[in-house]
């Protein structure tokens, strides 16, 4: 094999992990993506702002849904499944759940907004799916969200999809659940 | 390209080393090229024999023949044989007896290599097939392994699915690494860049893109192994993964795959069309960068595949517009095949037969691509038989055809001999009219609503799954009249002239027919 040859194989061996690693490299890669770009419609913590409340607000109607990861046993339910609200207003919703088991648990709940660009417009101040839920056997509670939608919100849209999923994450418990420490900060 | 051998002198070197050590120590580029081919033709048989399977269930509604779980698992490995096993290997064993040929090398620029490429082939789907006996069955959860079906509720054989993945990634770059090596500084001289033959040209883009994305793949698996047994979460969402970024990464891998198995198809149709049209190629320089472009823009469009997962509506709109961007070069090859056949003087030879109805069938598939891509319209068809209709259109009377073309074309080069003319015709015409019959049908009730990957389905389907089942049968049918033709071929027959076919232009047809064992010991003198 001639020097020439020599260097294309080189070339070509060091593109083959260099490849692997990339594949790998895509797990955080989508992350940084949708984080910069915002296109993945997630909701993050924001402070109280004067300039969102309005007296003019339009009729909304915000729809809850919970759903329970597999082999999770809780009862996750919202106390209304709809709520009528207008823009440019706080307000405050519940879910109820209860631990069913004979043991302590660690719960999470990982929310999602449909249309996904309503998201934007959709604010919390608070939420239970920024935190951990810890309940004991048999104990139960009511988790609120404190929400407000900004009256730049599409006109379009006439109602909101606010979704939640709840997982048992007592064994992962340690370190807090990777791709949302991350989400949680902001 | 015309091209003058002084003389054959070289000829008388040495032959080929006797009985079975033969096959398992070689490291000519022939000898090897054999090989894929004979073994990609016995894993077309293998998953030929599980379609019939899938299609005798499907011939009444109801459950008739298998258990939905074994069904689960046809449909499983007919698809990963026929692509890792079937067409991939086959395109592997066309480059390694034609591209040394075509460019005036004497073998593979790494010969110990490619026959270690080839032989742990065997083995990947050795245990692949293997856990069809094992407990809990062979892996069901189809050919695009998504998690978390194939990690939380996958059947323990899944760690044997990754092995088996593995090698066949490994064989699968070994193969490409030595392709672009021996393209890249093996080429006699005068050979330019902008000189080589198309199907050179088509295997050069398809290296680079194994390359780029097997290793992905690879990878993928990883995940999946690291998941089930190493406890980490990369899909698991409970743990902090994400089931949607294993179809990111896999279609990141798979979509340069379906170009993997259509370009060096593309190399093969334009030598085929130019020697029985009797004309030089038209557009040659746009046949080069249609298929560039094609291989760039295929990084850019794997969301296609996911459209109905919850993406962005701006992510929707540019994986559409990117895809539609790929009819373009597409149809300028397209395009420039019909130029080449306009006022040739074409005779329709078997292998013209088939180049003939790869165009005219894989442009049909690529049409309904396109209603594919349209995102609105996706959620319609997504996960439905009209998928299955358009990507069996191009890789079957797309990428097979082809090879079955190649096979025709070159074989009196390969063996010596000609082929039954009458028999070939035959085996076309009942290939054409099986193909046909079974997947043109599959538009209607994709269309109707039924859906893919199902042991049963509802009475509406019935008459389109029965006309199905019965081109199905004549296709597999036909198969083993193409074995037959092929042995008989090497058995005896015409012997060949070497140019063999009047209108053949290009290196390997001024070589002696067989080949000799040894070829362009010496490079030849190109004008």
């Amino acid at each position: 094999m001639n020097s020439d040859a020599k260097k294309t194989l080189k070339k070509l061996l060091i593109a083959v992990p260099l490849m692997f690693a990339f594949g790998f490299a895509l797990v955080p890669l989508y992350d940084v993506f949708c984080e910069v770009t915002g296109i993945n419609g997630k909701v993050f913590q924001s402070d109280y702002e004067d300039e969102l409340l309005t007296d003019d607000g339009r009729p909304l109607a915000v729809q809850f849904i919970s759903t329970n990861n597999e082999n999770m046993p809780w009862v996750f339910e919202p106390s209304e499944k709809v709520m009528k609200i207008s823009t440019g207003e706080y307000y405050t919703a519940t879910f109820y759940v209860k631990n069913t088991t004979n043991k302590k648990m660690v719960a999470q709940a990982v929310p999602s907004v449909a249309p996904s660009n309503a998201a934007a417009h959709l604010k919390k101040l608070e939420c239970f799916c920024f935190e951990q839920q810890e309940l004991m056997p048999g104990e139960e509670a009511l988790l609120p969200v404190k929400l407000l939608v900004s009256n730049e919100l599409p006109k379009n849209i006439k109602n909101i999809i606010m979704s939640y999923t709840i997982f048992d994450i007592t064994d992962y418990n340690d370190e807090p659940m990777a791709g949302h420490e991350m989400n949680m900060e902001h | 390209m015309s091209a003058v051998i002084e003389n054959h002198h070289d000829d008388h070197h040495h032959g080929p080393a006797k009985g079975l050590t033969r096959w398992l120590y070689t490291t000519n580029h022939k000898d090897i090229g054999t090989l894929y081919l004979w073994f990609s033709f016995a894993m077309f048989l293998i998953g030929g024999a599980m379609a019939m399977v899938i299609r005798a269930e499907l011939f009444q509604p109801g459950m008739q023949i298998v258990e939905p779980e074994f069904y689960n698992q046809m449909i499983t490995l007919h698809g990963l044989i026929m692509i890792f096993g079937g067409v991939m290997p086959a395109f592997v064993g066309l480059a390694n007896w034609l591209v040394p040929m075509m460019i005036g090398a004497p073998d593979m620029a790494l010969p110990r290599m490619n026959n270690l490429s080839f032989w742990i082939l065997p083995f990947a789907f050795f245990i692949l097939l293997s856990s069809l006996f094992m407990e809990g069955g062979a892996p069901n959860f189809g050919w695009t392994f998504y998690a978390p079906l194939s990690t939380t509720y996958a059947p323990p054989s899944v760690t044997f699915f990754i092995f088996s993945v593995h090698i066949m990634g490994a064989s699968s770059i070994m193969g490409a690494i030595n392709v672009v090596v021996t393209i890249m500084n093996m080429r006699a001289p005068g050979v330019g860049l902008m000189k080589m033959p198309l199907f050179v040209w088509s295997w050069l883009i398809t290296a680079y893109l194994l390359i780029a994305v097997m290793p992905v793949l690879a990878g993928a698996v990883t995940m999946m192994l690291m998941d089930i047994h190493f406890g980490t979460s990369f899909f698991n969402a409970a743990g902090g993964g994400d089931p949607v970024l294993f179809q990111h990464i896999f279609w990141f891998f798979g979509h340069p795959e379906v170009y993997i198995m259509i370009l060096p198809a593309f190399g093969i149709v334009s030598h085929i069309i130019e020697t029985f049209s009797r004309k030089q190629l038209f557009g040659y320089s746009s046949m080069v960068w249609a298929m560039l472009s094609i291989a760039i823009l295929s990084f850019v469009v794997w969301a296609h595949h996911m459209f109905t997962v919850g993406l962005p509506l701006a992510a929707e709109l540019f994986f559409m517009w990117a895809t539609m961007l790929i009819a373009v070069p597409t149809g300028v090859k397209v395009f420039n095949w019909i130029a080449t056949m306009f006022r040739g003087s074409i005779t329709f030879e078997t292998p013209m037969l088939f180049a003939c109805a790869f165009v005219v069938l894989f442009t049909m598939g690529g049409f309904s691509g396109l209603m594919l891509a349209i995102t609105p319209a996706d959620f319609q068809y997504h996960d439905t038989y009209f998928v299955v209709a358009h990507f069996h259109y191009v890789l079957v009377p797309g990428a097979i055809f082809s090879i079955m073309a190649a096979v025709y074309y070159w074989i009196p080069k390969w063996c010596g001999n000609m082929y039954d003319e009458r028999l070939g015709k035959l085996h076309f015409w009942l290939s054409f009219i099986g193909v046909n019959v079974t997947f043109f049908p599959q538009h209607f009730i994709g269309l109707a609503g039924m859906p893919r990957r199902y042991p049963d389905y509802a009475l509406q389907f019935a008459d389109w799954n029965m006309v199905s089942t019965v081109g199905a049968f004549l296709f597999g049918v036909s198969q083993i009249l193409f074995l037959f033709i092929v042995v008989k071929t090497v058995m005896g027959g015409k012997k060949a002239t070497d140019q063999v076919w009047e209108g053949a232009r290009g290196l390997e047809w001024t070589v002696a027919s067989p080949a000799p064992y040894h070829t362009f010991t010496t490079p030849p003198k190109i004008d």
